[in-house]
């Protein structure tokens, strides 16, 4: 096994976690890892109102973030519902933005494998490039570990070459240690991602819940030289935290994940707290969101 | 020093009759933002002599950051305050009002201390009260005088309402203590916009006195955030930050009505130049902070004779 499953010190956790939010970053790491943080989100909608135009809406919003400056970095993926994946592949009209997708029921995630997989499928034959699993929850908690590593398993081989997102939804996992449960058993069973929440549960990610997987990521990439990826969901909203986080991964897990291979945000309303934070260290005025596009 | 503060302590209690050996706790005059009492984040205070005892105030001495916080706080309330009716807002304007008539001998010694004499302090405050009154009047009444039907040639019902520009940063007077402080931002709150108020310096003990009045008057938080400090400093984020729809600027001064204009100019923001000396209450002053919303109405005749879809 390579893992030890160490019993997670909730303290120190905060703590670490409170150090990160003390960093001192000069003005040209800020602008370099505000681009970074955008080039990282992966723009989302999950609501049950969405329209193929809100969709397209979106994609516009991916493709060209703020028309004012043109030569900022994309976004790393655009994430839907499978029923408008095609939509989306659409009217990102071969940019290198990728279509992720949410499967397996989300965001519940309560309905038996089989239909779980179809939903995968569907989602892949739509075109989706990634696949955002959710795993159950019920299961996890009575104890069920078999279950949750084996209907992950599953939803990979459903999967093809989609890369695997798994959506632990940590605000339902109550513990730290469960958190660290989860995510081994999600690596275990093949994921290519791991995700802390489906931003339908209050709390989303948090800093500690995703410090306990980041380090989960790292003692599996020192006992097998794989890198897993990590994406914080949900809450994340403003620049400033999304700066935080960036700290934290570089702390933690290194240079290796500091780009959209490994590392995402999970995020609607971050993208433009990112453009205002970048048009503001380029003109030195503070910026008001009535000047940039909806998305 | 010591000695100033204890005589300032003694005059204290002397005006306000407490004879009880207790030794008066000088207030910290703290900037208000977001209906919460914050400190300055830049951690820096202004010492400010009371000329009436020679004891030491200690002002904020607020920076581009606290603004920044204020914007975001004004943005935020804005949707709300502007949803208000009319009615409410009014209601809310008078509670200040009432609020404020409580409190006259605090707001009267605060003058004084900032070198206003008790004859010229008790006027400015009474004048306040009535400036409250009076804008209370008009906010439910201002749309009425505001808005127009408008004559077309087409088929249409075109009518213009007025609604609020939205966050409206101002620079009050030098000249007035509390009536010209108030005269320079409630009809713009009135009018349903959120504010944001550099307070005159020497008059900003009572600017923060004041915000304790709008803090247990039901209004908002965030609808009138007031930052105290220096002018010269505080100008630029007052003009140039883009949450920003307008700018009130009181002065005589034509290099800084230049540089304001020039500054309001990066999103175009409406600039009202006042001058105090012209100061008066009047509806509008409500208006220069309204923008003009017209509808074209569809409207047909029974027969459909003249309709034109």
């Amino acid at each position: 096994m390579p893992f030890k499953t160490p019993k997670i010190d909730r303290v120190g956790i905060q703590e670490r976690c409170a150090k990160f939010q003390s960093r001192s970053l000069k003005a040209d790491t800020k602008k370099k890892l505000l681009r970074l943080a955008l080039n990282m989100v992966d723009l989302t909608t999950l609501e049950g109102s969405d329209t193929p135009g809100k969709v397209k809406q979106l994609c516009n919003k991916a493709i060209l973030p703020h028309g004012a400056l043109p030569n900022l970095p994309q976004v790393a993926a655009v994430c839907v519902y499978p029923s408008q994946v095609k939509t989306a592949k659409k009217a990102l009209n071969g940019a290198k933005i990728n279509v992720a997708s949410v499967a397996t029921v989300f965001p519940s995630g309560q309905a038996k494998l089989s239909i779980k997989l179809d939903d995968t499928r569907f989602a892949v034959d739509e075109g989706a490039d990634e696949i955002d699993m959710v795993i159950s929850r019920g299961e996890f908690l009575r104890g069920n570990h078999n279950y949750v590593f084996d209907e992950i398993a599953a939803v990979k081989e459903a999967c093809g070459k989609a890369r695997l997102k798994v959506i632990l939804e940590t605000g339902e996992l109550s513990t730290l240690d469960n958190v660290r449960k989860a995510s081994e058993i999600a690596i275990l069973a093949g994921a290519d991602f791991i995700k802390t929440s489906t931003g339908k549960i209050q709390p989303a990610a948090t800093m500690p819940v995703t410090l306990v997987m980041l380090e989960t990521i790292r003692d599996y990439y020192y006992s097998t030289g794989i890198k897993i990826g990590m994406k914080p969901a949900g809450g994340i909203s403003n620049a400033k935290l999304a700066l935080h986080y960036l700290v934290m991964v570089s702390e933690t897990l290194g240079d290796d994940w500091m780009n959209n291979n490994y590392f995402r945000f999970g995020a609607s309303s971050l993208a433009n707290d990112l453009l205002r934070q970048i048009v503001k260290q380029e003109s030195g005025l503070y910026q008001s969101k009535d000047y940039f596009s909806i998305g | 020093m010591k000695d100033k503060q204890s005589k300032g302590a003694a005059n204290l209690q002397a005006n306000y009759k407490i004879n009880t050996g207790h030794t008066a706790i000088p207030k910290t005059y703290k900037l208000y933002i977001g209906g919460a009492f914050p400190r300055t984040e830049s951690g820096r205070y202004l010492k400010m002599k009371n000329k009436k005892d020679n004891s030491i105030l200690n002002i904020s001495h607020g920076s581009k950051k606290d603004f920044k916080a204020a914007a975001a706080a004004a943005r935020s309330a804005l949707g709300g305050w502007a949803k208000r009716t009319p009615y409410n807002r009014a209601q809310i304007t008078y509670r200040i009002a009432e609020m404020l008539e409580g409190r006259k001998m605090q707001f009267v010694a605060e003058l004084e201390a900032a070198g206003v004499s008790k004859n010229e302090a008790q006027k400015d405050v009474e004048a306040a009260i009535d400036l409250l009154v009076y804008y209370t009047g008009w906010a439910d009444k201002f749309q009425q005088i505001y808005s127009t039907v408008n004559p077309v040639s087409e088929p249409y019902f075109n009518f213009s309402t007025g609604v609020p520009v939205g966050v409206v940063s101002v620079i009050a007077p030098k000249e007035s203590g509390l009536w010209g402080f108030l005269a320079a931002f409630i009809p713009a709150f009135v009018g349903g916009n959120t504010v944001i108020v550099l307070a005159e310096e020497k008059f900003s003990a009572c600017a923060i006195s004041f915000a304790e009045v709008l803090n247990s008057s039901d209004v908002p938080g965030g609808t009138i955030n007031i930052i105290t400090g220096k002018r010269k400093e505080l100008l630029a984020p007052f003009t140039t930050h883009m949450e920003v729809n307008s700018v009130i600027l009181y002065t005589e001064d034509k290099t800084e009505i230049i540089a304001v204009q020039e500054s309001a100019a990066v999103n175009v923001k409406r600039t009202s130049i006042r001058h105090f000396a012209d100061e008066k209450q009047s509806p509008y002053l409500i208006f220069e902070t309204l923008e003009t919303k017209t509808t074209w109405h569809p409207m047909g005749g029974s027969d459909g004779g003249g309709a034109k879809y």
